[in-house]
């Protein structure tokens, strides 16, 4: 089945992940700038992997005719450092007008620290000043809840924010519903460890329904699979449930949502002709 | 799915994982135990959880792991979490 995985940290894979993700369906991804494990020591160390991410990436996924978007931010690792961050904001604008980048992220809080919400909020107002989407991080573990309450109360102090054009991300149990309640999009990102299982997935959306939740397998550098999609799928069709359905999951949510940026220009074939059936 | 295909499906599977839960506190426990450490409190706590006939298991879990304050720490304290909330003392 084919799937678009809108969370994929392509960078820190090698070009076997790339294949066996083809192999397995997967006609687009979407990579968020992030933390790469330890910090980089100035905004030249940014710029290099912002041209990594728009020039060198899209052209390593092409080998393997998978279309390769991504996202430009000062990531919530690194954003305790305000000097830093405000270095590589002034960065950021000149790469949103280049052809894959679909906005600003991941962006978004790590610690849940003053300067972290800080160059968050700058980061939603470059975004708006320039009229991004916007892809949020939420905090890991027992970080996540409040991280995500500080997260929405930020977001809510900008009555110019239109909440469809903003994923707030790594959505789990106990923090979906309140992202969902105030009308943004979110995704449920798949780990081994520390965040959402495909079982627990299939059951969020066994739960709430697709409308506006997407699924990732994250290809990060820490424990994450690249096929973490395909295996989300595999658990839907192990309950029954019908594939029409999974393709509106792992598929038409994540065009709908990416192609609010023009330039994301992603062919997904002809729609099933039968309606999405009730949960 | 009904509840007996649910069973069915998934029974083994989740047989494993407790007895994986009840290995690890087997094994904390022969290596002299820590009781007073945060975490397994939080663990203690989030297994009367499994035990008990409430819906919503997932979510009370997560809330037992989770920082209950709601104000912006003053600075960073570390990268990393440490899976359940650790107060301060």
């Amino acid at each position: 089945m084919k799937y678009i995985d809108h969370h994929a940290h392509m960078v820190s894979r090698t070009t076997d992940d790339y294949h066996k993700m083809a192999m397995s369906g997967c006609v687009a991804v979407s990579e968020p700038a992030f933390w790469a494990g330890w910090d980089r020591s100035s905004a030249d160390g940014f710029e290099d992997y912002f041209v990594q991410l728009t020039e060198f990436e899209p052209k390593r996924a092409a080998q393997y005719r998978i279309q390769h978007y991504t996202w430009m931010a000062m990531n919530p690792k690194e954003a305790e450092n305000r000097e830093l961050s405000r270095e590589v904001l002034k960065r950021i604008p000149k790469f949103l007008q280049h052809p894959n980048v679909l906005g600003i992220g991941e962006i978004g809080l790590n610690r849940v620290t003053r300067n972290e919400v800080a160059t968050f909020e700058e980061q939603v107002e470059l975004a708006l000043a320039h009229d991004q989407l916007i892809l949020i991080h939420t905090p890991h573990l027992e970080d996540k809840y409040k991280g995500t309450r500080v997260t929405i109360d930020a977001l809510l102090k900008y009555p110019k924010l239109n909440p469809q054009r903003v994923l707030i991300d790594h959505a789990e149990e106990h923090t979906i519903e309140m992202i969902l309640d105030n009308g943004f999009w979110t995704g449920l990102t798949l780990y081994p460890n520390t965040k959402i299982s495909p079982p627990r997935g299939v059951d969020i959306i066994e739960k709430y329904g697709p409308e506006r939740i997407l699924i990732a397998g994250a290809c990060d550098w820490g424990p994450s699979d690249s096929l973490a999609v395909p295996h989300f799928i595999l658990e839907m069709q192990r309950r029954r449930h019908p594939e029409d359905l999974i393709r509106k999951v792992v598929l038409e949510m994540p065009h709908r949502f990416l192609s609010q940026c023009p330039k994301f220009q992603v062919n997904i074939g002809e729609k099933l002709n039968t309606e999405v059936m009730s949960l | 799915m009904t509840g007996t295909q649910v069973v069915e499906e998934y029974f083994i599977e989740n047989r494993h994982r407790l007895l994986e839960v009840a290995a690890f506190l087997d094994r904390i426990d022969r290596a002299g135990g820590m009781t007073d450490d945060f975490r397994m409190k939080a663990l203690h706590e989030a297994v009367q959880v499994l035990s008990s006939n409430s819906p919503g298991r997932v979510s009370q879990m997560q809330m037992i792991f989770s920082d209950p304050t709601t104000e912006p720490r003053p600075a960073l304290d570390r990268k990393a979490a440490y899976g359940a909330f650790k107060p301060v003392l």
